[in-house]
């Protein structure tokens, strides 16, 4: 089993915990890793994006091919277009349809949702009400996360057991509160897929 | 052993502990930052007394780190590319000195200047200097080669640089560290105390020596580990990968398995002899490097025959900016792949400055100041301030490298241009400013100076800034009279206020400096959290 997968977003949204919770799993069930990150100057509040492969036999690129990934998975609607040349024909992409609108020139959201829409396979979902109504309206990165465990081909039980590890210093509440979140998210994209 | 999950910047730094650090030197710089911050916050290194305290400047930091090898014991300088070129002077000559304890400089390069003013290729200073390189493939290759490079450079008592790349330095995969942790050497002065003596008479000799070990050099990369010929029957092509972008030629076979015969180069000067043999058994040779075609131009002229290569030169790959799986597809001939267009609507979303930040304060006050004389009078420099250049503020007029501002509106001054401002940072002014501040108050050059004091290294993530509490002190000491010195509050309720300051100063025809100060926004958000966190 392979997953190539492009984490998507802006600055600050959290797209490094997720990778950290499906990279804790994977390696839990003795898979191979690679993970490229952005650091530096286009984190202030500028798009940023994370290559995120992970698979049974030994991964050579750190980059996903144009083409090839399995699947986005975007805190933020913008941000999931962004990165469409990357998907493959059969891939899913999940995202977060909150805007983060901090540039003047946002597009149309209408024209957005338009354009989700055309993908063939997406799941998309208002991550930050979903995550309110959990009870954690920080938690809306582990929604979208929730929403793509469908798609991650291993145990959702494994992804709750990486959460567990993950916020295991941040106590009880707050880990069961993620797993409320991740729970959300999930059924609304076994729900809609 | 149980694999630990490391950036490649994280499993240099790992791997230096491991190999008996004593010190490691550095100023912060995208991508190379977080192999210092590492160092910093390992417990292993507190207890070890290993240093770890940021250095006020590349160059700074490369004749500390030549001065712990000096005195024997092992040590470490990281910089990013640019910051290679700070520390050009001690580099190069420290390859003439030579080494004592074993000395690793650590450069990483920024392919598509993801974070960078350009794209330089510091294998090409390597070059320069006659020192041997090493460049990782990945991150455990990173962790064995800093062990490697240690031994390398206490062997022929010369320093190693080792090359990294962005995608290597950012990127998280699997390490397995050696068993046992190795002792700090001991002091130990140099066998020769004239060694680091570069006096003509002495620097030839050591010179002589450099060249004569620089065949032995060779000699070890013929047979390094980390340069491997494997053969393949299909002769018609041979590929030359260098680093990182061996990664991406195995990404194009599924099965692992690449029919030509593939040299694989991780350690220079070129194993000539390597080259030699895939020359004569092929009928053409393909180079894939990330960075400049260091590789290529070197084999089309020492090869001196007339075998085609291929590579960046011929267009056979782009000759610039970073590899990627796709470009190396194409140019091995293979079917390129590509998902669904970019929809026309994605705009793009520029980095910013901050909400809250104390830079926009300062911009929006100067730009006021300057509203009424004629635009590009503000030099600037590197920094989150440089971001002033961007829309809405469009503040600046230029950014060329650490401490430029101060000396180019000095330079602009001179040729007529007056007022002329300069708008630098409080890290980046301790980093290359001052010398500039005091050829400006020798010359009475009729400049401003705006150091934006936040108090933090912002940009590569709030690291301590040398400067700290100092930088009032210091223009008074260089020279600068204390009544044109202001120190000013960027906030919008003093507006009104900074903007009269500034023109005061503007007027005067000597050097004044501004100095708007508030803490970075970033910084205190952090210095919150934390003391959350330990209640």
């Amino acid at each position: 089993m392979k997953k190539d997968i492009i984490l998507a977003g802006v600055g600050g949204q959290g797209i490094i915990s997720i990778a950290s919770i499906i990279g804790y799993a994977a390696l839990e069930q003795g898979m191979f890793l690679k993970q490229s990150e952005v650091h530096g100057m286009s984190q202030r509040g500028g798009d940023v994006m994370s290559n995120l492969r992970i698979s049974h036999n030994e991964i050579a690129s750190d980059l996903i091919p144009f083409g090839q990934a399995d699947m986005i998975i975007s805190i933020e609607p913008l941000e999931s277009l962004r990165y469409l040349p990357y998907l493959s024909g059969h891939g899913w992409v999940i995202t977060n349809t909150r805007p983060f609108n901090n540039i003047p020139n946002y597009p149309d959201m209408n024209e957005i949702m338009n354009e989700i829409g055309k993908v063939p396979h997406h799941i998309a979902l208002d991550a930050d009400a979903t995550a309110k109504e959990t009870g954690s309206v920080k938690a809306a990165n582990i929604v979208i996360l929730g929403a793509a465990t469908p798609f991650l081909g291993m145990d959702y039980g494994k992804i709750e057991d990486a959460i567990r590890f993950i916020f295991r210093k941040k106590g009880d509440k707050i880990i069961e509160l993620n797993l409320n979140a991740l729970k959300a998210g999930s059924d609304f994209a076994n729900k809609h897929m | 052993m149980q694999k630990l999950l490391l950036l490649g910047d994280e499993a240099i730094a790992q791997a230096a502990l491991d190999a008996g650090l004593s010190g490691i030197y550095a100023y912060p710089g995208t991508p190379s930052t977080e192999i210092t911050e590492f160092v910093q916050n390992s417990k292993f290194a507190h207890e070890n007394h290993i240093h770890s305290k940021w250095s006020t400047n590349e160059k700074t930091a490369m004749e500390s780190a030549l001065g712990m090898s000096y005195a024997g014991k092992r040590a470490m300088v990281c910089m990013k590319h640019v910051g290679l070129n700070v520390a050009a002077d001690p580099f190069i000559n420290s390859a003439i000195t030579g080494a004592n304890g074993g000395l690793i400089v650590v450069a990483a390069d920024d392919p598509s200047m993801h974070s960078s003013q350009n794209e330089q290729d510091s294998r090409f200073f390597g070059k320069f200097a006659l020192v041997p390189i090493l460049e990782p493939s990945d991150q455990q290759e990173a962790y064995d080669m800093v062990h490697y490079g240690y031994e390398f450079s206490e062997k022929y008592k010369v320093p190693v640089l080792m090359r990294i790349t962005t995608r290597l330095a950012h990127s998280r995969s699997g390490v397995i560290r050696k068993p046992e942790v190795r002792k700090q050497n001991e002091l130990k002065m140099p066998s020769d105390l004239r060694q680091f003596v570069l006096l003509p008479n002495i620097a030839r000799k050591r010179y002589k020596n450099l060249l004569k070990d620089h065949s032995a050099f060779i000699v070890e990369s013929e047979s390094s580990p980390f340069n491997k010929y494997t053969d393949g029957p299909d002769k018609s092509m041979g590929i030359i990968v260098c680093g990182i972008a061996n990664n991406y030629l195995f990404e194009n076979f599924a099965d692992r398995v690449v029919p030509n015969p593939v040299l694989k180069i991780g350690q220079y000067p070129m194993p000539r002899a390597l080259v030699e043999r895939m020359a004569d058994a092929c009928d053409e040779i393909l180079v894939i490097e990330d960075g400049y075609p260091v590789v290529e131009e070197l084999i089309k002229g020492y090869l001196g025959r007339g075998l085609k290569v291929k590579g960046r030169l011929d267009g056979t790959l782009p000759r610039d900016g970073e590899l990627n799986p796709n470009l190396v597809a194409v140019a091995l001939g293979k079917q390129d792949t590509y998902g669904l267009p970019v929809p026309d609507l994605v705009v793009g979303r520029p980095p910013s400055l901050c909400s809250g930040c104390p830079h926009i304060d300062s911009y929006y006050a100067l730009s006021e100041t300057l509203s009424q004389l004629s635009n590009g009078r503000v030099f600037s420099d590197i920094g989150c301030y440089t971001l002033g250049a961007l829309k809405p503020y469009e503040a600046i007029n230029s950014c060329v490298d650490m401490g430029a501002s101060i000396t180019m509106a000095k330079g602009a001054a001179d040729a007529g241009l007056v007022p002329a401002v300069a708008v630098i940072g409080d890290s980046t002014f301790t980093h290359s400013g001052m010398t500039g501040l005091l050829d400006a108050i020798n010359d009475k050059s009729p400049i401003t100076i705006m150091i934006l004091d936040n108090g933090t290294t912002a940009m590569t993530g709030g690291q301590d800034s040398p400067g700290f509490g100092k930088i009032e002190e210091i223009c008074k000491g260089l020279g600068v009279e204390e009544s044109h010195i202001r120190i000013l509050k960027p906030l919008k309720k003093y507006h009104e206020e900074n903007v009269a300051i500034m023109k005061e100063e503007l007027a005067y025809q000597g050097v004044s400096v501004i100095i708007p100060r508030r803490e970075c926004i970033v910084a205190i958000d952090k210095r919150m959290r934390d003391k959350f966190k330990n209640k």
